[in-house]
């Protein structure tokens, strides 16, 4: 049985299906991608899994589990970290704990260690202002973490950053995979940071998925220069492009 | 593993230095006390040449101050006048803000009661102070509720307002951690909302000002309105400005004591616009 299973979920808007039945699997501990022109419903098939939109028909399940709205069984990071800004680094990574109803002195303690993971320490009691945009991803990364979910949810969580701090965070998040096997699903536009990251790309397309690529690179992904150069990669990055590419053509055709 | 290379980011918002002229390091408080000085000199200089009968001047309303609270009147007129306006002023603000918090959150209640709240603040309500001394009489209950009244629906409004300008995607996060209403009411939305309350139960003092003013013309003539209005009646200009300068000084006075407390219960909010509100 698969950690988190996506069935045949569709999502009408009036006429409009914004998803057409997209079903697949992950396993525990890996990572997956969904990439796609905007529109194609990528969004919207993570803030499903995520349960802040219903899905028209179909199902998903995390360890076997159907879930319906929300649950700590997941932890999501948006696009544009959205950190409530009255709170500190520290109170903002505690913040899905103290949903979970946590109590101190655990909190803390839980919200410190997620902090470190982060290399946040030193940002402990500043507010969001006082961050750069890769530190206020990084506090968005620590405070999904923070709650131990089973899958770690994504929407872009590096398309507002420049390109230099978005490989940091890349880097980043390879070790964080590394330390806590978190199962991960991510949306993203950018076809480096799918083939860096991910073990699987689902390439989507006008609400279908309209291929799997597997990436076969070897984890843990420490050198990311090494990985760049090499075969897979870039065999992988022409394959998905390739993918996107046809995808649009048919769709002007 | 992880480094700290970010961390260089500024800790605190810098304001831009670089080339200094008397035009950006002059305080601004020198700047308005430059200001009024000027203001009243030359109100002085003019006034005095004015029939008194239709005009005064600075130094004549201050020898009118003391003269009034010599006799004690503008202390008691003040007492009068103050003990409705904080009451009404204080209850417009305890209902007036949960009022519009729910207004702003539940759809339900909006499209019901919504078009109540839109339609008060933009009614006259001064109109309606003859039928409300029918109701409540000539004393402290009627100005009361004028002052309710007025400042009810610029505070209940903005809070209103404010729960819909918080951003849809500050709520999900809200949503994603599983909060429930209270939490999110209470730990995304209030906090979000506060630079409009604030907003609100600034406008709600100049609303609250003229709603007690106006009530004690209209009521029993008493507190500083009954001064002004017994006052210019029997034309003592002189007189007559010392509760309506006095009356200023303290609306002004309050407002600037709900900029203090919004600093203080929402320290985020100058850091982020990075200038102090006014």
């Amino acid at each position: 049985m698969a950690h988190l299973e996506v069935q045949n979920i569709t999502k009408s808007f009036g006429t409009h299906h914004a998803l057409d039945g997209v079903s697949f699997n992950v396993e525990k501990g890996d990572v997956v991608a969904l990439i796609g022109p905007s529109g194609c419903g990528k969004t919207t098939a993570l803030r499903i899994i995520m349960g802040l939109e219903t899905a028209t028909s179909g199902q998903v399940k995390v360890a076997g589990r159907p879930v319906s709205g929300c649950g700590h069984d997941r932890g999501m990071v948006f696009q544009h970290a959205e950190l409530l800004p009255w709170r500190n680094t520290l109170s903002n990574i505690g913040y899905g704990l103290e949903m979970k109803g946590m109590k101190e002195p655990e909190l803390s303690r839980t919200a410190m260690h997620y902090l470190e993971l982060v290399g946040l320490t030193l940002a402990k009691d500043r507010r969001p202002h006082q961050l750069s945009g890769g530190m206020k991803q990084r506090v968005g990364i620590a405070r999904a973490l923070a709650i131990d979910p089973e899958v770690l949810l994504m929407d872009e969580p590096f398309g507002a950053l420049d390109s230099q701090t978005r490989e940091g965070l890349h880097g980043e998040l390879l070790s964080i995979h590394a330390k806590t096997q978190k199962t991960i699903i991510f949306v993203t536009h950018d076809l480096d940071e799918a083939v860096m990251l991910a073990d699987r790309v689902a390439v989507m397309h006008a609400g279908k998925i309209s291929q799997i690529i597997p990436i076969e690179l070897e984890r843990p992904r420490l050198d990311m220069r090494a990985i760049r150069t090499s075969a897979e990669y870039s065999k992988k990055r022409t394959l998905i492009w390739e993918a996107l590419h046809d995808a649009g053509v048919s769709a002007a055709a | 593993m992880t480094t700290d290379t970010e961390i260089q980011a500024p800790a605190r918002v810098e304001r831009r230095t670089g080339q200094a002229s008397w035009t950006t390091t002059v305080p601004a408080w020198v700047i308005t006390t430059i200001s009024v000085a000027i203001a009243t000199g030359l109100w002085e200089f003019f006034g005095r040449d004015v029939n008194p009968l239709l005009g005064t001047y600075p130094s004549a309303i201050v020898k009118a101050f003391f003269s009034m609270l010599q006799t004690g009147r503008l202390q008691d007129a003040l007492i009068q006048s103050s003990q409705p306006f904080i009451v009404g002023y204080i209850v417009a603000a305890i209902v007036g803000i949960p009022v519009g918090l729910l207004l702003g959150r539940y759809r339900i209640l909006e499209s019901a009661l919504g078009i109540y709240v839109t339609a008060g603040y933009a009614t006259p309500l001064i109109a309606l102070v003859p039928l409300l001394i029918l109701w409540f009489g000539l004393g402290f209950m009627v100005k009361a509720v004028v002052v309710f009244l007025l400042s009810f629906f610029p505070i209940c409004i903005n809070t209103w307002f404010g729960v819909k300008a918080v951003p849809k995607t500050m709520i999900e996060v809200g949503t994603a951690f599983c909060a429930s209403q209270t939490a999110i009411m209470r730990g995304i939305i209030l906090p979000a909302t506060i630079p409009y309350i604030m907003a609100g139960l600034r406008l709600g003092i100049g609303k609250a000002v003229i709603g007690i003013v106006i009530a004690e013309f209209l009521t029993a003539i008493s507190g500083l309105g009954g001064i002004i209005i017994t006052s210019a009646n029997s034309f003592r200009t002189a007189e007559m400005f010392v509760p309506v300068i006095l009356i200023m000084v303290l609306a002004v006075a309050l407002t600037a004591l709900v900029g203090w407390l919004e600093k203080y219960v929402a320290p985020w909010q100058s850091e982020i616009t990075g200038h102090d509100s006014v």
